[in-house]
């Protein structure tokens, strides 16, 4: 087609003919080529970005997410006990088979070292389990049959129903319970979903004083921040470029000096108190206890995130000329009617932007809370820490990691749509 | 927004109680990193003004605290591991970030929207998250407690600023320089050190520096992906304040508020010298 079209006419073809290049290619398809080749240029420069951050940081997190619902000990390493189980109606104690199977899977997870797995992994679900598996597995080899009554003889606990279900319930490779743990709910002995104890019920509240204390963060830094940020935007722009270096400077400062800057004024033997008890406002036995707990935190926290509230809250009331106010005023309003009616409601960008970001990285915070949080002042990532580092419960630490996660999602998806990832400003 | 000559009583009150306010608010943003540094000099080994310090008795001053810092070996390898850290990985991030933000910038991007969430990510997931996932990620191939480890961690927390500082630069960028260059017969490469690369250098420039502070004052990530080998100066601190607060942390605090002083210089300076070769006058 592209010859007839060439042969038709060498100047760009005949009047009302497709036209064509120079070379004869009709000038659509030419262009197509072209644009072509620049979105696989565009693509080939942002590639080794794109496999970099897949690598490095993608599949590690959706690695740690699947482990949330990953139930590998049961079904690998109780292989036998799983299989005969699947036929128990799970009502009166499972029949000898069952047992049999179990002694031998006892008797090859000893061999192999590997019962341990399965002992921590069914302790999360019923204290206990962890000295139920691993001491029978150490006589399993002298058990003779019936084997039913030979465990039942080691530990009562084989003639209980329950540990039967529990092993039938968990013997799957997905499980939902490091979920309903994150959840405070738990199951009941006949397997369906209740809520945990009154007295169990750790995680809903520190969710809940997660989401507190970061409101309260949040409100703080507007407080804080509006009347600032409204003092930089209308100042002259010699003397708000100096006032704007005393924001600055705590944000460009280390983390960790502010937290420890925060240490040292607000500890007991700190300049605060010190301060306090120098001008006799408060006894010397009388120190005010601000750190290790949720005060030292909100403190802190406050401080530290300030400049993320009014940086974004700045950059949208330097846009607000001056002379909607001074027409509002000229109109009539009085002063506090003006700013209500009519700066106010144009920062509202600039307050959501603000608010959220302050917001979403307030609720993942970890330094600050593990350093001046005491008990009072952890939050849910100081949780997730310690079940990585200290309970190395790490199926519920991913549970507990994926629901945070999520919420910060949904946050930025709304950050997003107030502000769009491409205004972002930074410093 | 000076006050007018005609302002009522009220006016007056209100404007004056508004700056002291504002006043009050910059003391409690800049007074926490100004208390510590005269503490740093302290003679005793007390968080608080002792009696010598506030008569300014020389004798309540000393640099032992610093003597301590650069003459105890944890801390000066502390040093080098930061800075082998965050240059390594800011270079790898400016790289990989100025490529891709050159791609993003380009009008045929191809599931723009997609890309940029994916790229910005590791700006936007709590940290505690991403250091768990590394953490497990990086054991079960054998980068866990290695500098490539925490070398590669760091560069991808540091690329979202490196693009999003790119991109911000290439924004104001006329594209007819590029098309001028070509026409006048410089091949691609040519046209992208002599046109391209000296144009957006201050976007690079400040880009480099955030991820450069990011790996430099980054903890979390150092935690869990690091090990004995590898503690940097934050993992020093937050040592030092967990386990035997002494006032050498305030030696140090006051050390990085010097670099993160001269850190922001810079970044002003580039800022200035951005607008004016792109001919914003400041208004």
């Amino acid at each position: 087609m592209a010859q007839a079209e060439a042969a038709a006419g060498p100047a760009g073809g005949p009047p009302g003919g497709p036209m064509v290049t120079a070379d004869g290619v009709p000038l659509k398809t030419s262009l197509r080529r072209a644009e072509r080749r620049r979105k696989i240029t565009a693509l080939l420069l942002v590639v080794p970005l794109l496999a970099f951050i897949l690598l490095t940081f993608i599949i590690p997190i959706l690695e740690m997410l699947w482990r949330s619902v990953d139930n590998p000990a049961l079904v690998r390493y109780l292989p036998n006990s799983i299989e005969v189980l699947q036929e128990w109606d799970g009502e009166q104690l499972p029949p000898e088979e069952v047992f049999a199977a179990m002694v031998e899977d006892l008797r090859v997870g000893q061999e192999s070292r590997t019962i341990g797995q399965v002992a921590v992994r069914l302790n999360y679900e019923m204290s206990g389990a962890r000295s139920l598996f691993t001491r029978s597995a150490r006589s399993a080899e002298d058990f003779e049959p019936p084997y039913r009554d030979a465990l039942i003889d080691a530990n009562p606990r084989w003639g209980e129903v329950t540990t039967w279900r529990l092993i039938k319930r968990e013997g799957r490779p997905l499980t939902a319970s490091y979920y309903l743990s994150a959840f405070d709910l738990t199951y009941d002995d006949h397997g369906s979903v209740v809520r945990q104890d009154e007295n169990l019920r750790i995680y809903g509240q520190l969710f809940l004083r997660t989401l507190v204390l970061s409101l309260a963060i949040t409100l703080l830094t507007l407080l804080l921040g509006f009347p600032i940020a409204y003092l930089l935007a209308t100042l002259p722009l010699r003397y708000s470029n100096l006032l704007m270096i005393l924001v600055l400077l705590p944000f460009w400062t280390s983390l960790l000096v502010r937290t420890t800057a925060w240490i040292v004024l607000l500890q007991q033997q700190g300049v605060i108190n010190s301060l306090l008890v120098g001008i006799g406002l408060i006894g010397d036995d009388g120190r005010l206890q601000m750190v290790h707990n949720w005060v030292g935190t909100i403190i802190a926290m406050t401080h530290i995130l300030l400049p993320f509230m009014v940086l974004p809250l700045y950059s949208v009331m330097k846009t607000i000329p001056p002379s909607y106010l001074r027409a509002a005023r000229s109109l009539g309003a009085n002063p506090l009617v003006a700013f209500v009616r009519v700066y106010l409601p144009q920062t509202v960008p600039g307050i959501g932007a603000g608010a959220i970001l302050v917001f979403i990285i307030s609720i993942g915070y970890y330094i600050t809370p593990a350093l001046v949080g005491g008990q009072s002042g952890q939050l849910i990532s100081n949780l997730i820490a310690f079940h990585m580092q200290n309970s190395l419960n790490w199926g519920l630490a991913a549970a507990l990691g994926s629901i945070l996660l999520a919420g910060v999602l949904v946050l930025y998806w709304l950050y997003n749509r107030i502000v769009g990832v491409d205004n972002m400003k930074l410093g | 927004m000076a006050l007018p000559p005609y302002a009522s009583p009220l006016e007056r009150t209100w404007y004056y109680s508004y700056r002291i306010l504002c006043g009050l608010i910059f003391f409690f943003l800049i007074a926490p990193i100004l208390v510590i540094i005269p503490l740093s000099f302290n003679a005793q080994p007390y968080f608080t003004y002792t009696r010598e310090m506030l008569t300014l008795n020389p004798e309540g001053y000393s640099l032992r605290w610093y003597r301590d810092f650069f003459g105890s070996t944890a801390w000066i390898s502390s040093i080098r591991n930061s800075l082998i850290i965050a240059l390594a990985s800011t270079f790898l991030a400016t790289v990989l970030g100025t490529l891709a933000a050159l791609g993003l910038s380009r009008s045929h991007m191809p599931f723009r929207g997609l890309i940029m969430g994916l790229l910005i990510s590791p700006m936007i997931v709590p940290l505690i998250i991403s250091a768990a996932g590394m953490f497990f990620f990086y054991s079960s191939i054998g980068l866990a407690q290695t500098f490539l480890g925490v070398i590669l961690a760091h560069a991808a927390l540091g690329t979202p600023f490196v693009v999003i500082t790119v991109t911000a630069t290439l924004v104001g960028f006329d594209h007819s320089l590029t098309r001028a260059a070509a026409s006048l017969g410089a091949p691609p490469q040519t046209t992208f050190f002599k046109v391209v690369l000296p144009l957006i250098t201050p976007g690079v420039i400040s880009g480099a520096l955030f991820a450069f502070i990011t790996s430099f004052d980054e903890i979390v990530i150092v935690l869990f992906v690091a090990g004995v080998e590898q503690r940097t100066i934050p993992r020093e601190m937050w040592s030092g304040i967990r386990e035997q607060i002494s006032p050498t942390i305030l030696a140090v605090a006051t050390v990085l508020v010097a670099i993160s002083i001269a850190l922001l210089t810079t970044l002003e300076l580039l800022r200035r010298r951005n607008e004016r070769m792109r001919g914003i006058r400041p208004s």
